[in-house]
């Protein structure tokens, strides 16, 4: 696979300093670790999704000199992996905080209640939509269905997956301290 | 290479020494219901317990049994006794039990939920007089929450492949698919197509190369079945496609989840792994000429995902926008060649058909609709899981007698079945057979299986703006009956619901959904306008109090929704990219 990497003729690192000087970082590393990802946890079948797959999973993000080494990995065109890179909504591309707090608003966790607690959780981030924090410590994710509705409403920290009962049954205020408790545990945590 | 005789000899002997040795067996269910209500940490203070007090037993992480209300879930079979279920058993009541059970032999009658065995245990009732469980006949389910996922010795000491090696050594490929068209088995994903004569088409198609999928995508909020089958027992869909390979003359697999679902990606690549290695897949299966190879393939987040074409678009890397057809996939599929694509349950059911034959089970359910139904209680009910029935069974029987009805003394008001697009039923609608065209008839579908219900606290109107947010958020946006369509719907819905609607809003936006209806591509669109149909229907009077007394009876169209972000453009908020061409 190095050899596709190399007849692209593709520099390994930036020599000259950019104009606006964004890309400072030794991009080695990255470049690196992103071939590694591409060649060793790739799927069975190599395609254009499942080498973005393997980066997001090695990095939480896309970083943009992935797209265009899973072109050439993939021998597709950069246009080709946008495509598929904008659409999937898993896909992020820029890094994520330290933590990752993802909320259910699916029908059942609807029902249930999810709606007090992405409002608590958003109140206790500073937020006002999903995102991340200004101090890059949380971000913050809603998803469709995480797959546990009989445990609903349905909250995912950090790869963790909490359902009703972790959450205490809790309503109004005590949810709301709860959650912030829960937030700022998260936000004291540094070392995951 | 073993054959299957010795294997079978060896997997019987472990289970035996499992079932009826001198220890303990500890089940405990990590499915990702149990993992959500603490399962993991049961499963670490319990190892921990064990190994204080030096007690030996054997411990197996097992998926979901489907009581999923009672989760975290542990069972232990002491040798010679009956089975125990113990419910919501917390990490700190782990200290507890063990003391209780394991040392001293006395049940804690306050955290069990039944046994289940020949001999009675004192004061807890028996797993078959359970409500939740004695209307249940488990086919796809059987070893769901019986046996470790990861251990495929247990599942063939349970009967697993035997069948495949019943069909390989004793059966033409003509005769397996007879047997599936005997059977009655409708596709399970929701279109309820005949699975052997959809399993015919692809018998003519030509080779060598021919693709089975297995379809796992699962979006539909509401439904985690097939995440329970593959997390609870992946090697009956690894049984079920291989034979569905073998009945069509296909020679791959490949079974479709979306990222990030660990539990049943790793379970189910677990099962492939060991099927190879023991000679259940790969070339000359146990040692015939018929030869299978399977591997997993993940999708990222994409509702359409799940519709067959767009599915093969994803498989080979693309985005998940449906195809238009012909050509068919039985002609032209995943890779242009040709293929047949399956839901999970679906296959599920294959094994257990080919063991006991088609007509055993076309016994069970009812004129139209064979076999049993896998379904996902979920919402305000007061015992949500996963339980497999026969079809024919009543709603009403599946929703107060099974799921014991609202909790707190609300009552039902609507049902929400078959996935986004299958919108709402009345709760005066519920008595009618569980049968794909009863259900039809009544307005709703059976779809995947996922059945939410909503007690009296729930709004319409409001439901249907967040079925149609979903939906709106999902299109993936090839036809523009859809992309606009939807983004149209939902703005109206929004100034329903926040009492701000404008005269004809509701001619506009039937209007729209009708197109919607009649010209967008594949089913996301088709059925789209549905939610809306389906709430207009049964709940008119609600929306004319919102659009005309500007009011709503529950309060819970109150404050701005809280969903993402209309498009799937999410990447244009991020920091402008640098691209070097």
């Amino acid at each position: 696979m190095n050899d596709i990497l190399s007849y692209a003729n593709i520099p390994l690192v930036r020599n000259s300093p950019i104009v606006g000087g964004e890309l400072t970082a030794p991009s080695n590393d990255i470049r690196d670790r992103i071939t590694n990802a591409l060649v060793n946890k790739n799927a069975k079948t190599v395609t254009v999704l499942s080498s973005l797959l393997a980066v997001e999973d090695e990095f939480g993000y896309i970083p943009s000199r992935a797209i265009e080494q899973v072109a050439i990995h993939t021998k597709s065109t950069i246009n080709d992996v946008w495509g598929v890179a904008s659409f999937y909504t898993n896909f992020r591309f820029t890094p994520p905080g330290e933590h990752v707090v993802e909320i259910c608003w699916g029908p059942t966790c609807h029902l249930l209640g999810s709606r007090d607690i992405l409002k608590y959780t958003l109140d206790a981030l500073g937020l006002t939509e999903e995102g991340d924090t200004p101090d890059k410590k949380v971000s913050l994710k809603y998803n469709t269905c995480l797959g546990a509705c009989s445990q609903g409403p349905v909250v995912h920290v950090d790869g963790k997956i909490l359902g009703s009962q972790a959450l205490g049954g809790l309503k109004g205020d005590a949810l709301a301290q709860k959650v912030s408790d829960m937030i700022s545990n998260l936000r004291s945590n540094n070392s995951e | 290479m073993l054959s299957f005789a010795e294997l079978l000899n060896l997997s019987n002997r472990k289970y035996q020494e499992l079932e009826s040795g001198d220890i303990p067996w500890i089940r405990v269910g990590t499915a990702v219901c149990g993992d959500a209500a603490g399962a993991d940490d049961v499963l670490e203070s319990l190892r921990s317990e064990l190994d204080k007090r030096g007690i030996s037993a054997n411990i197996s992480p097992v998926g979901c049994i489907g009581l999923c209300y009672a989760e975290p879930l542990v069972d232990i079979l002491k040798p010679g006794q009956s089975r125990i279920f113990f419910k919501n058993v917390a990490p700190d009541q782990v200290a507890q039990l063990v003391e209780s059970y394991l040392v001293n032999n006395e049940p804690p009658q306050d955290m069990a939920l039944a046994y289940s065995g020949n001999t009675p245990v004192n004061g807890i009732p028996s797993l078959d007089s359970l409500p939740m469980w004695k209307h249940q006949v488990r086919v796809a389910m059987r070893n769901c929450g019986e046996i470790d996922p990861t251990d495929i010795y247990q599942y063939i000491a349970r009967g697993g492949y035997s069948a495949l090696n019943k069909a390989i050594f004793g059966m033409e490929p003509g005769d397996v698919v007879k047997e599936v068209q005997d059977s009655g088995l409708r596709g399970r994903g929701g279109a309820a197509f005949s699975t052997g004569t959809k399993w015919s088409f692809l018998v003519g198609s030509p080779g060598p190369v021919k693709y089975i999928l297995c379809n796992c995508e699962e979006g539909d909020p509401g439904a985690y079945n097939d995440k329970g089958i593959l997390e609870s027992d992946p090697h009956t869909l690894v049984e079920g496609t291989i034979l569905a390979g073998y009945a069509t003359g296909a020679s791959n697999g490949v079974v479709f989840i979306r990222h990030g679902h660990e539990g049943p990606i790793t379970r189910t690549q677990k099962a492939i792994d060991d099927c190879y290695e023991l000679g259940l897949l790969g070339d000359n299966i146990l040692g015939s000429s018929f030869s299978f190879h399977m591997e997993v393939s993940l999708t990222g987040d994409s509702y359409v995902a799940g519709e067959e074409t767009a599915l093969m678009e994803s498989i080979e890397g693309k985005r998940a926008m449906p195809r238009f057809r012909p050509p068919f996939p039985a002609q032209s599929g995943v890779w242009g060649l040709p293929t047949n694509i399956n839901n999970i349950k679906t296959l599920s059911y294959v094994p257990e058909i080919i063991s006991k034959g088609g007509e055993w089970f076309s016994s069970i359910g009812i004129e139209r609709s064979k076999g049993t139904a896998i379904l996902c209680l979920s919402g305000n009910i007061t015992r949500p899981g996963m339980i497999e029935v026969p079809m024919g069974i009543t709603l009403k029987e599946i929703l107060e007698d099974i799921a014991g009805g609202s909790p707190d003394g609300h009552s039902l008001k609507f049902l929400q079945t078959g996935g986004p697009l299958g919108g709402v039923l009345s709760a005066d609608q519920i008595d009618i057979p569980l049968d794909f065209e009863a259900m039809a008839q009544a307005g709703a579908i059976l779809g995947s299986g996922g059945i939410i219900a909503a007690d009296d606290r729930a709004c319409a109107v409001d439901m249907t703006r967040l079925l149609i947010a979903f939906c709106q958020y999902e299109s993936c946006g090839k036809c523009f009956p859809c992309r606009l369509g939807m983004t149209n719907i939902i703005e109206i819905l929004e100034r329903i619901c926040n009492f701000e609607s404008r005269p004809g809003d509701m001619e506009l936006m039937r209007n729209i959904g009708q197109n919607m209806a009649g010209t967008s591509l594949c089913g996301h669109g088709q059925l789209g306008w549905n939610p809306v149909q389906s709430a207009l229907r049964f709940f008119p009077e609600e929306f004319a109090e919102h659009m005309e007394e500007k009011k709503c009876r529950t309060g819970q169209c109150l404050g701005p929704i809280i969903t993402p972000q209309r498009t799937r453009s999410r990447w244009t908020s991020a920091q402008p990219l640098e691209l070097r061409i």
